[in-house]
């Protein structure tokens, strides 16, 4: 399989079961730094499971998940809490705290994490908001804005620490292809501009095309095929070949464009 | 879960904005239902005693057994149940709702205890609310037997009053106070255990809240059961 590298994660024999269901099954992935690595896979394969991992919300029944050579399923919570401030996540459906604000959402992590001034703290919320194409929404609960702009500010929240790996969970899932766009758009700028890491959770395949410098798919618990989306595309494995077929945009077409629509 | 919470009770941040603002939760806002229950329950335990003791013709003693009622059971379970179904099923249902929605994975993967930053501060302040809650409902309980009694029913005042003092002493207050504190405990610990370990929707959420409630209720009467076994 396909080697990268400089790893910032390395995901080594990782084995999951929830009861008598066997849901990863020796997964082993290397991730690239400051590269945009997607996982494909069908719903229920377990791409939701392997990133929970790879964020330490979940621990491995066996393998080893490590972080610039640390392994994060040995660490006690509190060095594992420590070791997650290097992460910021995108939850499918945003995760937005609905009971505060958006900019009391953004300042979250600020205020628990640094000592810095409010007006040091506001100033940051502003920035990042600015850099999302967000400004002026700062008193808005998350109820009152559209799908697209929940996905924004919850980048924003997630990027506020500076974290060295974002993780996108099915980003541009139950989002219209404009939207879709834009998110893709909103990742690569993400990457672009903050030299970040990013692992991204999709079955959407036009928008992993798009945006990914590689591609793994998680086919029953195990990943089956890694590269750059060129290989993805000649990979001779059926199961490969099948979930591409069945795709709605040709991704040869994408790949083509360099990821214009 | 109660041990974890004891755990990061002592941990910092010790977060007491959020403590205060569940204290207000707690106490401020179920105070209009506590005076309401507390003063009919007064009332109507009032009106009772008067047709029980009027057959001996003992009136006046309907004060210093309310009374004696309310300090020691009526007023901490009472103020108990209504507490959990005001505080502990909203616990149940928020904490729930953000199981569910991913809120609390969020907050993890921020690097911030959920358990620290949502169940610490509903738990005390439910533990050191419940107890004031109680004395209220005493008090607005014996206002409303003084006003079924003396006002209504034309008992005597100062007997009505030798009687409280002679039937109640300050250890059935305590008592009663420290078995509210207790069921504060165990109904917020219940209630955001429940809604911590909530899944499969709201569907899910509903269930968390109903079982919270249930399960609330019937360990008050359990633990007031052991508390009255060993107090008195």
């Amino acid at each position: 399989m396909f080697q990268v590298a400089d790893p910032i994660i390395r995901l080594m024999g990782l084995d999951k079961a929830f009861g008598s269901q066997a849901v990863l099954k020796g997964v082993n992935l290397d991730i690239e730094r400051g590269k945009i690595t997607t996982i494909i896979g069908g719903s229920g394969s377990g791409k939701s499971v392997l990133v929970k991992h790879i964020i330490g919300l979940l621990k491995p029944d066996a393998g080893q998940i490590l972080y610039e050579g640390t392994d994060m399923v040995s660490l006690r919570p509190r060095a594992l809490s420590e070791i997650r401030r290097n992460f910021g996540m995108l939850f499918q459906h945003s995760a937005l705290f609905d009971s505060m604000d958006v900019e009391q959402n953004i300042a979250f992590p600020l205020e628990e994490h640094t000592k810095k001034s409010r007006r040091e703290i506001l100033s940051i919320v502003k920035e990042k908001l600015s850099l999302l194409e967000l400004e002026g929404i700062e008193r808005k609960t998350p109820s009152e804005l559209s799908g697209g702009m929940r996905k924004r500010v919850a980048l924003a929240r997630a990027i506020v620490l500076n974290p060295q790996v974002i993780i996108y969970d099915e980003p541009t899932t139950g989002l219209d292809p404009i939207m879709t766009y834009n998110v893709d758009q909103m990742i690569k700028g993400a990457q672009e501009k903050l030299k970040v890491t990013s692992i991204v959770i999709s079955h959407d395949m036009a928008s992993t095309f798009r945006i990914s410098d590689y591609i793994a798919m998680l086919y029953e618990g195990r990943i089956i095929e890694f590269g750059p989306p060129d290989a993805i595309l000649s990979s001779n494995k059926e199961e490969v070949q099948r979930f591409l077929a069945a795709s709605s945009l040709p991704p040869r077409a994408i790949v083509a464009s360099g990821g214009e629509v | 879960m109660f041990f974890q919470v004891l755990y990061w009770s002592f941990r910092p941040p010790f977060r007491f904005g959020l403590f205060m603002r569940s204290m207000e939760f707690v106490g401020v806002g179920s105070l209009f239902i506590i005076i309401l229950t507390g003063s009919f329950t007064g009332a109507v335990m009032a009106l009772q005693g008067i047709y029980a003791f009027g057959i001996l013709e003992m009136e006046a003693m309907v004060g210093g057994s309310v009374a004696l009622a309310l300090a020691r059971e009526l007023s901490p379970v009472l103020a108990a149940l209504m507490v959990t179904g005001r505080v502990g099923s909203s616990m149940a249902t928020e904490i729930g709702t953000m199981r569910v929605t991913e809120q609390i994975d969020a907050m993890e993967t921020l690097a911030v205890n959920p358990i620290q930053y949502l169940i610490v501060p509903r738990v005390w302040a439910t533990t050191i609310m419940l107890p004031a809650l109680c004395v209220i409902f005493t008090f607005v309980g014996m206002v409303g037997c003084y006003l079924v009694a003396v006002v209504w029913f034309q008992v005597d005042y100062g007997l009505f009053m030798a009687y409280i003092k002679s039937f109640m002493g300050s250890e059935d207050i305590i008592n009663g106070v420290i078995k509210a504190s207790v069921f504060g405990t165990g109904l917020s610990v219940i209630g955001c255990y429940k809604g911590y370990t909530a899944d499969g929707g709201a569907r899910g959420v509903g269930a968390a809240t109903t079982t919270a409630v249930v399960l609330a209720s019937v360990m008050i009467f359990v633990l007031d059961y052991l508390l009255t076994a060993m107090m008195f």
